[in-house]
Parts: structure tokens; sequence; C-alpha cells
């Protein structure tokens, strides 16, 4: 079927996300690292839970009594498709696909804000803004200046922190290295995980940890089924909880 | 002044009339304009759309119009190029529909997107691939097309008759029509099978989703099918609707029964490839998901009822009644039935941006539900204003029945 096709040609590098959903706490550190890393502002106050930027929701996740209810918590970052439903429909490529390491970029600037990708994307992963971003006095000094603040009218999403790649990879080019170091580059949101339930690294590389977790037949991806291959997996020791969350459709029963 | 406007031998209400006739329409047009103010000025946060729902009322609408507009091509396609010449009687008033529809859509799309500043980067740096490219240059370029065509309309004005150079102009731009009904048409069948397209394409939604015939969903078929069908039943319910409220007989009762005929069989055809993609869909395309169909319908008030009402209520009961002599031999019946299929559509539109975004994709998601905020009621309502003020200022100034005069003569 069209959707199954797998990506024509797989990235050189290939950042993948894994996130154990057994040590998820569901604190939100994740979250709030991300917005200070990325300069998200805070929600306005009329913004509700559907119109506040986020870049990784924790959703609270409960199954179904029939099948032993239990409480866990499910981050959802952008997921990084190496098939992406979102890159496509742009009408003016505001999202690039990044063929050297896989990870989906969205480019504000040149945004409309016709929010098609949002309506694409099956994994609710992107934010519009609704409102101008706006600091409470003195914290727009403390604001990272190696990521744009975004403008009202316009789609963002996670993009593994790829501004610390590009550091990354600057400081490898000033040491005279072709490759980055790995522990150079780790987006803040697996820096500020306190419970180490984020994993993050190049697949491609099978000496890292995360080529070993996605391999040993606990990890999963959301929506498999769609064919949009995911750079983000999820694992738990709990064969209910990887069935359940794997499948496309609603739980019931 | 305004006698001086109106044409030779047509009857027109007072101006006084027509003025308080137009003044509630004006308002509404004020009122929706406040509210894309509103919009423009503090953002889409005046609207009830959010991150989850991030098309409401405004797509909906887009669709919508379009499709019913698509009388406009549809006409000029049978007209020009298939010579079915009795549509002359209402090729004018398909023309001013048209522009109204595609007009509106435009500036509502406008309203919608949060850079609208942005637009020319879609014809700067488009994307190929997407299905809103193509939308939006064959909307954008029809819309031209459709004022080239509406041009001579006014060209042909008593008035405006009376300079030479828009004369000539306007014979000059006659002579052309075939050519711009052709590249009508070919837009027209470009951006209504692309609005369809916009759903089919969607591969991380299986409600939308639909297999595809070379690189095109099936939806990009089935709309280009649903709005030819439903145009010229949108032109004989407008041009009903006209000489209902102007008290005029306006066509002959056998243009009402071609449209009807021609609306029939389209219909029919829709009907009967929209069952076989439904078919298709139901015990194919979303099982390779993961997802059996009958979830989509679990969601009161979306049960299977609206499958029923979009392809056999309001689809293949009108089409029957369409296709019926007797039934078109009866002005009310053939109205009923032009305002069931039109419904159909409308439904099939609704079901494509509403029940869509409002079905649960994760595992965990629930339901979701969407109402519009009176700043997005009041932008809709001000396309319905300034549509029937362009229709009304059209249908007293210039010509846009042209047996009019002599259906008036005959009594």
């Amino acid at each position: 079927m069209h959707t199954q096709k797998p990506p024509s040609s797989l990235p050189a590098h290939r950042y993948t996300l894994v996130v154990d959903l057994d040590r998820c706490t569901g604190c939100g550190s994740c979250g709030t690292a991300c917005a200070v890393e990325n300069n998200i502002p805070p929600a306005p106050e009329r913004s509700t839970e559907r119109t506040g930027v986020v870049w990784m929701r924790v959703h609270e996740v409960t199954t179904p009594a029939t099948a032993g209810e239990r409480t866990g918590f499910v981050p959802i970052p952008c997921q990084q498709c190496d098939n992406p439903p979102c890159v496509d429909v742009c009408p003016q490529r505001a999202i690039e696909y990044d063929p050297r390491t896989g990870i989906v970029g969205q480019i504000p600037v040149r945004c409309l804000g016709c929010r098609y990708c949002m309506v694409a994307c099956p994994y609710h992963a992107r934010s519009f803004n609704w409102w101008s971003p706006e600091w409470p006095e003195g914290m727009a000094a403390s604001l990272n200046p190696d990521v744009s603040v975004r403008q009202r009218g316009v789609v963002e999403k996670c993009n593994f922190c790829v501004q610390r790649l590009q550091a990354a990879r600057a400081k490898a080019a000033a040491a005279g290295k072709a490759e980055i170091d790995p522990a150079d580059y780790v987006p803040a949101c697996v820096e500020a995980c306190p419970s180490r339930a984020l994993s993050f690294g190049d697949a491609t590389d099978p000496e890292s940890e995360v080529a070993r977790l996605v391999a040993d037949g606990e990890s999963f991806q959301l929506l498999a089924a769609l064919g949009t291959h995911p750079k983000v997996w999820y694992r738990s020791s709990d064969p209910v909880v990887r069935e359940r969350l794997s499948r496309t459709g609603v739980m019931r029963g | 002044m305004d006698d001086t406007l109106i044409g030779r031998g047509l009857k027109r209400t007072p101006l006084p009339r027509f003025l308080l006739w137009l003044a509630p329409w004006a308002g509404l047009l004020a009122f929706g304009l406040y509210a894309t103010y509103l919009c423009f000025a503090h953002g889409l946060n005046q609207t009830n759309m959010d991150n989850r729902f991030a098309f409401g009322l405004w797509i909906y609408l887009d669709l919508t119009v379009i499709a019913l507009g698509a009388g406009a091509f549809f006409t000029g396609f049978l007209l020009y190029i298939l010579k079915r010449t009795e549509l002359k009687a209402v090729i004018n008033s398909a023309v001013v529909i048209g522009f109204i529809c595609y007009s509106g859509a435009v500036g509502i799309l406008m309203v919608d997107v949060g850079q609208p500043l942005r637009a020319w980067f879609t014809f700067w740096h488009p994307n190929v691939h997407s299905m809103l490219t193509e939308v939006t240059f064959c909307i954008t370029l029809y819309l031209g097309v459709l004022a080239v065509e509406y041009a001579p309309l006014v060209m042909k004005n008593r008035r405006l008759k009376e300079i030479p150079g828009l004369l000539v102009l306007e014979h000059k731009l006659h002579k052309l029509m075939v050519v711009f009904a052709g590249i009508g048409t070919l837009l027209s069948f470009f951006h209504q099978g692309s609005l369809g397209g916009l759903y089919g394409v969607l591969r991380g939604n299986p409600f939308a989703f639909r297999e595809h015939i070379f690189i095109w969903p099936t939806t990009f078929f089935l709309f280009i099918l649903s709005a030819a069908a439903v145009g010229p039943s949108f032109v004989l319910l407008t041009t009903w609707l006209v000489g209902k409220v102007s008290r005029k007989r306006l066509v002959s009762p056998e243009v009402f029964q071609t449209l009807g005929k021609i609306s029939g069989w389209l219909l029919l055809v829709y009907v009967v490839l929209k069952g076989i993609d439904s078919l298709v869909w139901i015990n194919a395309t979303s099982p390779k998901t993961g997802v059996q169909v009958s979830s989509f319908y679990a969601h009161p008030p979306f049960g299977t009822w609206i499958l029923f009402a979009e392809v056999v209520l309001l689809g293949l009961v009108p089409a029957v009644l369409l296709l019926s002599r007797r039934v078109r031999a009866r002005t009310g019946l053939l109205v009923l039935a032009a305002v069931m299929a039109c419904a159909g559509v409308v439904l099939n539109r609704y079901v494509m941006t509403i029940q869509t975004l409002a079905l649960p994709s994760l595992p965990f998601d629930s339901f979701l539900s969407y109402s519009p905020s009176w700043q997005e009621t009041a932008a809709f309502l001000a396309v319905l204003g300034y549509g029937v003020l362009l229709y009304s200022i059209s249908f007293r100034w210039l010509n846009l029945f042209p047996e009019e005069r002599e259906l008036a003569a005959k009594g």
C-alpha cells in the first residue's frame, strides 16, 4: 500500500530518541528544559491545553480496566519520521527533511501559517502561535541566542535541538574532525530527564545505546502501521502497554 | 441616473426599495469585516480553532463555496466547448456566482492563514508536491479567468456600452470566451481535484486517506465529479431563487430541466464511484492501517447515518429524482431535488473537513469537538452578505439573463 512504502533512501545518520515508559514519572522536566532551550514563551492567560505552544507534550495515559487498569506517562515530541506526512503537504517548503540526519526541520520564517502540516501529523506534534510571544519583564534577557524567536501566525515543533548539533559540528570542525563526538549532541529534554527515561543517539552507529534499545524487542513506534517510520521509539517491559500503545486507533477493551 | 443604467426593456424595483434590500446585507458585510479586522489585528486567537482542530469553519466554507461555484466553469464548458446553446440563458448568472464564490473563498483564506503577507511565497517558492500549492495556483488563476469572464458583462451595461473603446474590448473578449472557458475548465478540474486531494493524501489519517490512481488519491476525482454535478444544480437553484425574489421569469422551464438533467447524470456517476470508493476504503484501505471503519462512526453524532445520508439520501435519491422526466416537469420537485443534491455535497465537504479532525488518531486520544467563535461566524456571514450585494447589483444593472426581456414581453 502507498502508506507502507519505506523511505527511498535512509539518512547517513539517524538521530533517534528512545523513551522508556517504565522510567517516565511524568515530572515534565523534559518539556520545561525544551521550552527554556528553544525560547518557547509562557502561555498567555487565555490559552488552553490545545492553544499553547508545546514541543514536548507529556500525556497521562490510563489503559482500560479490561486490560488491567494502569496509568503511565507518554512524552510526545515530533516523531522525526523518515517518511514524514507533513513535508509534502507544506505549500511553501517550510518543512525540510534533512537527508544527512533524518531530522525534520520546521522553518518558521517561511511558514504561511496555513496549518495544513498540523492536520497532516497524526501525532499532533505541532503548535501554532495563536498569540505573539511575550516574556515577563527581564526574562527576555535569558533567551537562548542560538534559537530564533518565532512570531505570531506560524507553526513550530521539536527539531531535536538542532542548534546543539550545529554547535557540535562547529566544535568538531574546529578540532579538525569530520564527525561530531556523540557526547556533544544531546537534546535538552534528554539532558534534563531526572529518571533517565530518554536516550538519544545515532541509530546507524551499532555501538550506540539507541541502536541496542530499538533492537531488543521491547521497543515500538507509535502508529507504526501508518508507515511514517518515526525515529522516536517507546519501550516498556510490559507487553500490554506495548500492545496497547503501538496499535492504530483508540484503546478500547 | 439609476434608470439609465438598467438595461432597456428590463423592469427593476424602485431605487429606494432596492437600497432597503441591500441594507441588511451591507450590515452583515460590515459586521464580518470588523471580525476580520480583529483577526488581522490580534491574530487567530480570535477563533476557536486550536492545535488539534487546526482547520475549522473557514476551510469548510472554502471547500463548500468552491464546489457550489463550479457551475461557472461547468456551464461555460457545456456552452462554449460542448455547444449546449440553451445554457446561454444562465451563463452570465453562473459567471457572477462563480466569481462571488471564488473571490469569497480567496478572501476568507487570506484571513485564515497566520501570515497572509507571505502568501506570495507559494508562488515564488512552491512545493510542487503539495496539493495546497496546486489549489493556490489554480484558484488564483481561475479567479483571474472569472474576472475576465465577468468584465464583458459589466462592459455591456447600457451606459458603459456608449464608450466605444469598451464596446470594442467587450466584443474582442467575447470572441475569446471559448478560450477562457477552456482554460477555466482545465484550472477548475485541477483545483476541485486538489481540494479533494488535500484530504486524500493525508497518510497519517486513515479516515481521510484514500487509494491513489497514478499520483492522485481517489478523492481528487470524486471532488471534481461532485462539483461538476452540483454546479448546475446550484445555478438552477440561484436562478429559481432570484426569479422568486424579483418576481420575474428569467429563463424558460426548459433551461431548468436541462440543468437538472445534466446534474442528475453526473450525480449518478458520482454516487456510483463514491460507493465503489467507500467499499474499497472500508474493506481494504482502512484495515491495512490497522483501523476498522466502524470505529470512525462510533462517536456520536458521527454515526453511520452520515455516510448513508451522504451517499444515498442526498446522493442517489436526488440523482434519481433529477433523472425523472416527470420530476423535472414540476419546478417545485426539481428545485427540491437540486437542494438535496447541493446538500449532499455540502455534507461531504463537512465530513471531510470536520469529521477528519474530530476523530482520534493516537491510541489514547479522545474525540474532539469544535464550535466556531463569533468572529469566525461573522466572517463566514460576511461572504454571504458580499455575495448577495454583488449579485443584487449585477442583477440590477447588468443583463444576467438574456431571455428575461423576451419572457417579460410575452407576459
